[in-house]
């Protein structure tokens, strides 16, 4: 197969592949009872009342982590090509790849003297 | 030239062709095929997973498991999928419906995807992507979109909470993920998967990155939800996690999805370190090599199994420790180790030539380096493990004798 059609492989499958787990869904939409109340759709948060609304602040560890996530994929996804071409590149390749994960180990060092990995 | 329509899937097209059929029409005919058995096969296997893992742990915690439905207990599942679609399905009030009623399906999506691109034999794949890799890491990601889409919409706090821990968990464990990748797509020079299987042709990638391996099978555990990184469904802390509030068959696709991830993640596990298809006699028969390849796929399967039947539960700050402070920072140097080592050798005309790549003699010496490397890097991360250890219990006992003394100097005044 050419690289148009591998392609085309995976767009059929995106589009067919969301059908197959929906099937059991619209199945148990057909066959199961509907008897909705209002207490048996109440939130169940271990049978006490709900006090307030759900969707609060959350604590600022969770931001600090997807910050530094993001910092280490987008820095990651430019390593691909440097790793898949790095048999055929001379030693100055080793050099480079050297000093760009020092920046990457750097950002971690950063992170971590700020105590941003402290989970508290 | 007949015999060759014997395998349908690859040559289906031009077989169809050749019975008159548009070109492009038969085409679309067998890729439509393919689509099929890649996603049916996932859906199939999954009844026997789970099957597999409750038997397993059962027989870890001195119990016989399902035994009733079936012979051994095997249609137990099929009778567990026919109650869950027959319960009533309940959406809390206040639910965002859409978002609500979406998210089981991603989740199953996300991991259905992977086996798209997964070499099952020397000719059967779905697509083999020239870039592969970038491909089953991004689709893989889509699953934690579909926990944080569960735990958001629900309009619980308890969902909420257990889905910002697993997105903070899964986002993190991504990570020293990708960068143990980097080692064995170094190794290779593709990021096909058919590509890398072939590679290891000669030398399993195991062997010449053990590090690597350790590191991804490490953090794949973390991505899966397995224990000891089952915080995802803390059920003594947070009841249920992200799925709280789904029932029915909504919560039956979560429990599917959860499985199937786990084996998938073994499954590329097997694909990118063992070797995937290949083994003997696979270029003969190439059917054999999807036997291969699950039997390979179940040993650290079934090591996973085992370890979550045995490990109690890390606290979310330890495994954020450890990702942040150990994994990553180990996955880092041993990326650059594995880049210094290949050029070395390179340069010193140890690595296999292009021509006898698949040989396994001429990459004998490469792989030894790299082993012997890996082994040393090994030894020393371990030391170092162990002497941070015992600075902190000497600085623990430090703390407990002072309190201790201070008790003394205590008492004998209080009893004046």
């Amino acid at each position: 197969m050419n690289v148009v059609n591998e392609w085309a492989f995976i767009g059929v499958f995106m589009a067919v592949a969301w059908v197959l787990p929906a099937a059991p869904l619209v199945v148990s939409w057909i066959f199961r009872p509907k008897r909705p109340n209002a207490i048996k759709m109440a939130t169940y948060e271990c049978g006490v009342e709900t006090v307030g609304d759900t969707w609060v602040q959350f604590k600022v560890q969770y931001y600090l982590t997807g910050l530094i996530f993001l910092v280490f994929d987008v820095e990651l996804i430019f390593l691909f090509p440097w790793a898949i071409a790095y048999n055929q590149l001379d030693f100055f390749a080793f050099g480079a790849g050297l000093l760009f994960i020092f920046l990457l180990a750097d950002a971690l060092i950063y992170a971590w003297r700020k105590n941003a990995l402290e989970w508290s | 030239m007949e015999a060759q329509c014997i395998n349908i899937i690859e040559t289906m097209a031009s077989c169809l062709v050749r019975g008159g059929t548009d070109p492009g029409l038969a085409q679309f005919l067998s890729i439509a095929l393919g689509v099929l058995v890649v996603t049916l096969l996932p859906l199939i296997l999954v009844i026997i997973f789970i099957w597999l893992e409750r038997k397993i742990a059962a027989r870890v915690q001195d119990r016989i498991g399902p035994n009733r439905v079936g012979p051994f207990g095997l249609l137990q599942n099929v009778a567990d999928a026919v109650k869950l679609i027959i319960k009533e399905d309940i959406t809390p009030a206040g639910a965002d419906r859409l978002i609500y009623n979406a998210a089981p399906v991603i989740a199953i999506l996300s991991v259905i995807l992977v086996w798209g691109v997964i070499p099952y034999s020397p000719i059967h794949i779905g697509a083999d992507l020239g870039i592969g890799v970038v491909y089953v890491v991004a689709v893989g990601s889509v699953g934690t979109l579909a926990i944080m889409m569960a735990g958001w919409s629900s309009n619980n706090k308890y969902a909420l909470l257990g889905a910002f821990r697993v997105v903070a968990a899964l986002v993190s464990y991504e990570v020293p993920m990708i960068l143990a990748l980097l080692v064995p797509l170094m190794i290779a020079g593709t990021m096909s998967m058919q590509g890398i299987v072939e590679a290891q042709q000669g030398m399993w990638f195991i062997v010449s990155a053990p590090i690597a391996a350790l590191v991804f099978y490490i953090s794949n555990l973390a991505e899966t939800g397995r224990a000891p990184f089952d915080l995802i469904e803390a059920e003594s802390e947070l009841v249920a996690g992200y799925n709280i509030e789904y029932s029915g068959m909504k919560f039956g696709l979560f429990m599917a999805s959860e499985f199937l991830h786990s084996f998938t993640a073994n499954l590329l596990f097997a694909v990118i370190f063992l070797g995937g298809w290949s083994g003997p006699f696979v270029q003969q028969v190439p059917a054999l090599g999807f036997v291969w390849l699950m039997a390979k796929t179940a040993v650290p399967y079934l090591f996973t199994l085992i370890l979550r039947a045995t490990i109690p539960r890390v606290r979310i700050d330890q495994m954020m420790a450890f990702n942040w402070k150990f994994l990553v920072p180990v996955a880092l140097v041993n990326v650059l180790l594995v880049a210094l080592i290949l050029k070395v050798v390179q340069e010193l005309g140890l690595s296999p030539s292009p021509e006898n790549a698949t040989d396994f003699v001429a990459n004998v010496p490469q792989a030894l380096i790299l082993l012997v490397a890996n082994l040393i890097m090994g030894v020393i991360v371990l030391n170092m493990l162990r002497n941070q250890g015992r600075r902190e219990r000497m600085a623990d006992q430090a703390r407990m004798l002072r309190t201790v003394e201070q008790d003394k100097q205590i008492v004998p005044s209080a009893a004046r």
